[in-house]
């Protein structure tokens, strides 16, 4: 396999785990929402996650060539294989600002994220790209919409939607995170500079915290990384334990 | 328990396709127009059902009663000769 | 102008004329409305209508809309245990779809002028009833597959009737509702389908939530009609078109060919065909079961309270920050 290859590969990986851990998340809330319209909305943006983990895994599974399937990435690796960010393995905890503002905050990045990609010479991954960043402007208009609500609803909200700001806030600098895989893509035209887009996601961030009337944290904080090297929180593997028992108990099974 | 957690309701309408008239789709409840709009979206536009949605609050929609069907819809029983088909025309015209 | 002095003049001579016969005028009214149903009339919410069916109709929506909400619950469950990604978007789209439901028949039944929010207390406080069948666990990740193949199969039975009901706003909802269900029905047999051409272990699965789910499945239908205290009322105002139990076979008869086709047994020694009735004749329903879950004592009733009650106050405050927002607006 040639070098190109193996990065596409991980590339693709990192954004279908990002994705499907995303959604594994946000599932929670279908049956337990604040509202029933809230329970039906929380459910279209999981299932448009998932679809484009599904996407970027048959992808890979094309590229590798040897009859993997979306499946074997998503239940047959391990805690250290996954390289989503951080920041969407973070447990909900039931508290609705808390994944509004990660939907956010994720969105955001990613809507520029597939703008870039949606240029790559790789005609999947554009392809990919010109489909999902649909999805991710709903998103964003949906969980911009909650977190203005919530900053500037009550004086409870706003203090809640403020310190889920506050908690998620260290995991955003891993959004323009990028390594050799990046470097290699991005030579060849089929990946783009992430760093270029914190300008862009600063401005975007900015307009909804202000008019939500919060306050960003100082930039003097310390954040976290390691997705991009599989190295996660703690809760990766709970959720995985929980996602992948089936298939793990079965491995002969087809469903 | 407090009382009236739902938010008021508002009438869905969606447009089918492009040039189709805009049809009663259902209710959703919601707190103002913008949310309205995307509840609406996501109630109502799971299955690939629309171009376009309106949204009305459900109280601002007035209704004619059923006692008004009488005064308002019977006295065009007697006037038939709005419908093309009253009229009858020479056989094998293809215009008219 | 004077058409609006006379139309003005005729109206409160006819108001003046309601009050007057008001007594023998709502056995009158009754008789009518009664006659337009049998003739097919379906009823709109500002339609007069008796006391008794708005009341009967509200207690059987609110009901249903209460059963799609908490029906939520055993089948979201297994959302994150989803043992492939297709079947874990499938199950995401069908559990929405019951949120979708119940927001749809709670909209049908605010037409009878009681509020959501009235209504999702009653749920909350354990006041209003919803369908029993919800509150056995969902054990196995074959239960999903028994719950969309036998439980929506039986939902479907019901509710392909009532869109013919002759309440306007329920009986469309119901058509959109049937449309969806199909899709539900389906998902569930596929799943059970696979696993009964699986593994050994994946077919005891199969035939394991079978032998759990088919007899509360059959109770969906409720009690025999003649222990069923609002049945009379109902067929004559078309808000039931048939018997529980004729409903309760109508079920037996398609599924049972269903469950022979892909290998699973229907745990009912008594079951077979009868030449003579072109039915399925089957065995005793364990009634005494049906009433101990209805009345709060099965094996989930007070998990799937809570579960209601815990997402309702979790979700208070972003109710109340939403609303607050939007006044804010309002006055500036």
């Amino acid at each position: 396999m040639t070098e190109l290859n193996i990065a596409l590969i991980e590339y693709c990986l990192r954004i279908a785990d990002n994705s499907l851990i995303h959604a594994q998340r946000i599932a929670d809330w279908t049956g337990h929402g604040p509202i029933l319209e809230e329970d039906i909305a929380m459910s279209n943006v999981s299932l448009d996650l998932l679809g484009q983990a599904r996407g970027f895994y048959t992808y890979a599974s094309q590229l590798e060539g040897n009859g993997k399937s979306e499946d074997f990435y998503a239940f047959h690796r391990g805690e250290r294989d996954f390289r989503n960010r951080l920041m969407v393995e973070q447990p909900d905890l039931k508290d609705f600002g808390f994944t509004m503002m990660k939907l956010f905050l994720n969105g955001c990045f990613d809507y520029l994220f597939f703008r870039d990609l949606m240029k790559s010479r790789d005609e999947t991954i554009s392809g990919l790209a010109a489909k999902s960043i649909k999805e991710v402007t709903y998103h964003v208009r949906h969980a911009g919409d909650w977190v203005v609500r919530l900053g500037d609803g009550t004086e409870e909200s706003h203090q809640r939607i403020q310190k889920s700001l506050n908690e998620l806030w260290p995991f955003t600098n891993e959004l323009f995170e990028q390594n050799e895989v990046d470097e290699l893509l991005i030579q060849n035209g089929a990946a783009f500079n992430k760093k270029e887009l914190k300008v862009e996601w600063d401005a975007m961030v900015n307009e909804i915290i202000t008019k939500a009337t919060l306050i960003i944290p100082s930039d003097k904080i310390y954040f976290h990384s390691g997705g991009i090297n599989g190295v996660h929180s703690e809760h990766l593997g709970f959720l995985l334990a929980e996602m992948q028992y089936l298939p793990r108990m079965y491995p002969d099974a087809i469903w | 328990m407090n009382s009236n957690h739902q938010w008021p309701t508002w009438e869905v309408f969606t447009q089918k396709k492009q040039g189709a008239a805009h049809e009663h789709a259902g209710s959703v409840h919601a707190p103002d127009a913008e949310m309205a709009l995307l509840n609406a979206r996501d109630v109502y536009g799971r299955r690939q059902e629309g171009v376009n949605i309106w949204v009305v609050p459900t109280n601002a929609i007035i209704a004619s009663t059923p006692e008004d069907v009488g005064a308002f819809f019977d006295p065009a029983n007697d006037k038939m000769y709005r419908s093309p088909n009253f009229f009858k025309t020479a056989d094998g015209l293809k215009t008219i | 102008m004077l058409v609006s002095l006379i139309l003005a003049k005729l109206i409160s001579h006819l108001g003046f004329m309601d009050v007057k016969v008001k007594t023998d005028d709502l056995s009158a009214k009754e008789t009518a409305f009664n006659n337009s149903i049998k003739d097919g009339k379906v009823i709109e919410p500002k339609d007069w209508m008796p006391e008794k069916y708005r009341k009967q109709l509200l207690r059987m929506m609110s009901q249903h809309a209460h059963s799609e909400v908490v029906g939520m619950l055993p089948e979201g469950n297994w959302i994150t245990r989803a043992p492939s990604l297709a079947r874990k978007a499938i199950l995401i789209a069908k559990v929405q779809d019951e949120a979708g439901h119940g927001l749809y028949i709670y909209s049908a039944a605010e037409t009878l002028g009681m509020d959501r929010s009235e209504m999702v207390d009653q749920l909350l406080s354990g006041k209003a009833k919803y369908s029993s069948i919800f509150n056995y666990p969902t054990l196995t990740w074959a239960d999903i597959g028994a719950i969309g193949w036998l439980v929506d199969g039986a939902a479907i039975v019901n509710q392909t009737v009532l869109a013919k009901c002759s309440y306007g706003p329920y009986s469309r909802a119901m058509l959109r509702i049937c449309r969806e269900e199909n899709f539900h029905n389906k998902q569930g047999y596929q799943i059970l389908a696979f696993l009964m051409r699986g593994t050994k272990e994946q077919k005891e699965m199969a035939q394991d939530a079978m032998n759990r789910w088919w007899w509360p499945s059959l109770m969906m239908f409720g009690p025999s009609d003649k222990d069923s205290p609002n049945s009379a009322d109902l067929l004559k105002w078309k808000v039931k078109l048939y018997t529980n139990d004729d409903l309760r076979q109508r079920f037996i008869d398609r599924t049972v060919e269903q469950a022979e086709a892909i290998g699973l047994k229907v745990p009912d020694d008594k079951l077979k065909w009868n030449e003579e009735s072109r039915h399925y004749d089957f065995g005793e329903i364990n009634w005494e079961e049906f009433f101990q879950v209805i009345n709060g004592n099965g094996p989930c009733n007070k998990l799937r309270l809570k579960q209601r009650n815990d997402a309702h106050s979790n979700g208070q405050w972003v109710r109340e920050a939403a609303k607050a927002y939007s006044e804010k607006r309002k006055a500036n």
